[in-house]
């Protein structure tokens, strides 16, 4: 899915106005905590998040993330965006919480990227 | 174009190299050379008889290596139909000459195909004497073996990204980098880890690798912001066949490594948990992207965590 559908279908704006956008979005996940999303997305998704800060930013490009969603009307500052636009990071806010985009994204035909955890691990 | 919304990008990529080739490839590289020739002498019935026994469709009539007409099927059934099929080849050959050049590139025989209505076009040289013949199919062949090429190189440099500083002679080979990471400095908080990934990215290493590596150091230099006295340091050795990370700090040690191992165990603060860390899982995260993990960790000399990736077995 391209990135301006994901941004429309989650009623966001998009916040990086020069970075590249054609990168195609494969997946979702959604989540605050961000150890949680270098465990389980998988790469070219789009993350869905409503904790706002840096690090975000920076777990995101760890992860191969290639389109981040701010949501429930946070607003990422200048700092945020600074560091996105130098790695061509395109970052969205969206007013709806991440329960709603998930599944509006969902509806719409994008596939989740959250890999299944294992609740008991043998090792 | 109606279908265009269901080209993925691999299908973009390859039209497009297609196009390049177009303007890489001369006409030399794909046209057949030892081209059956007919002399303006022979008769018609000579020509389809060279024409039966090579399985052609067609060839061009040379007088002294250069080119002065062409014969295809349709000129011989057209001697038939006459019942002049004795005649001279230069009675019935076509004398209107497209031609061009073996230096040129496929992308103007291309364009002549699509404007002129003929099968194949002799291949001249800088003295305009014939040196090939060219038709659609030999385009298709050469544009196919070129894009084979294409993809034996890419495989080599797949390999290749298994084995960094491959061009490189010595004893040993190795790339160190150094991080100084503070206490509490959220604020840079993985910006060491993100050089590193890029790092790995600029020599080369396949992305798979490059992300495991991120991964692991990003949850170790966040822990030394978390849970140190005072900030530690990271330190990356970038080695042929393996990387090797390290994170080690002065303090204050793990307590008890089987508790801090376990999934969801945590001693973060609610403040650092508001800041989307402290899920207890970074440990166990570093476990799954390395191929190797030990902590030595002691409450008077602090904690080493050595995590190593080898290159030449993948992970999955
Ligand atoms: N360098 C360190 N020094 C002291 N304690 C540490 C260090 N690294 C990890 N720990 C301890 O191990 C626990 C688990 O770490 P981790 O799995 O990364 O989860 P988290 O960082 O989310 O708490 C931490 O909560 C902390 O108690
Ligand atoms: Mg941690």
């Amino acid at each position: 899915m391209k990135v301006t559908e994901v941004i429309a279908i989650s009623k966001g704006t998009l916040l990086t106005p020069d970075v590249n956008l054609d990168r195609e979005i494969q997946g979702g996940f959604s989540g605050d905590l961000m150890s949680d999303v270098l465990a389980s997305v998988q790469a070219e998704a789009v993350l869905i998040t409503g904790l706002c800060n840096p690090q975000v930013v920076r777990t995101a490009l760890i992860a191969d993330v290639r389109l981040i969603i701010f949501a429930r009307g946070k607003k990422p500052g200048e700092d945020i965006l600074n560091l996105a636009i130098d790695e061509n990071l395109p970052i969205a806010a969206s007013p709806l919480g991440l329960y709603e985009i998930s599944g509006r994204l969902t509806q719409a035909g994008l596939p989740s990227y959250e890999m299944e955890m294992n609740l008991f691990p043998k090792d | 174009m109606s279908d265009q919304a269901t080209l993925s990008d691999n299908d973009a990529g390859m039209i497009t190299r297609v196009e390049e080739l177009g303007y890489e490839l001369k006409i030399s590289q794909v046209m057949t050379t030892n081209v059956v020739t007919f002399s303006p002498d022979m008769t018609m019935l000579e020509a389809l008889n060279l024409i039966q026994h090579h399985r052609i469709s067609g060839a061009p009539v040379t007088m002294n290596g250069e080119v002065v007409g062409i014969v295809s099927t349709e000129d011989l059934i057209r001697a038939l139909r006459d019942g002049r099929i004795d005649r001279k080849v230069s009675d019935y050959m076509s004398k209107n000459l497209i031609t061009a050049k073996a230096t040129d590139k496929v992308v103007e025989a291309l364009r002549i195909f699509a404007k002129k209505n003929v099968g194949r076009l002799p291949i001249l040289d800088e003295n305009n004497k014939l040196v090939g013949l060219l038709t659609k199919g030999d385009i298709t062949n050469g544009l196919l073996d070129a894009l084979q090429r294409d993809y034996q190189a890419e495989e080599v440099k797949r390999y290749r990204a298994s084995h960094l500083f491959e061009d490189i002679e010595s004893d040993r080979t190795s790339l160190i980098l150094r991080y100084r990471i503070i206490k509490d400095d959220f604020l840079h908080g993985g910006a060491a880890s993100n050089h590193i990934k890029r790092a790995l990215l600029r020599l080369g290493a396949d992305r798979q690798v490059a992300r495991r590596c991120g991964i692991a150091v990003y949850e170790a230099e966040m822990n030394l912001i978390i849970h140190t006295n005072n900030g530690g340091f990271l330190r990356v050795e970038i080695e042929p066949h393996k990387i090797t990370m390290e994170a080690y700090d002065d303090g204050p040690g793990i307590d008890d490594v089987e508790k801090a191992l376990t999934p969801g165990f945590s001693t973060a603060s609610e403040e650092v948990r508001n800041k989307g860390f402290g899920a207890g899982m970074g440990l166990v995260n570093i476990r799954a992207c390395v191929d190797e993990m030990t902590i030595k960790t002691s409450k008077e000399s602090g904690t080493n965590l050595y995590m190593t990736i080898y290159l030449d077995k993948p992970k999955n």
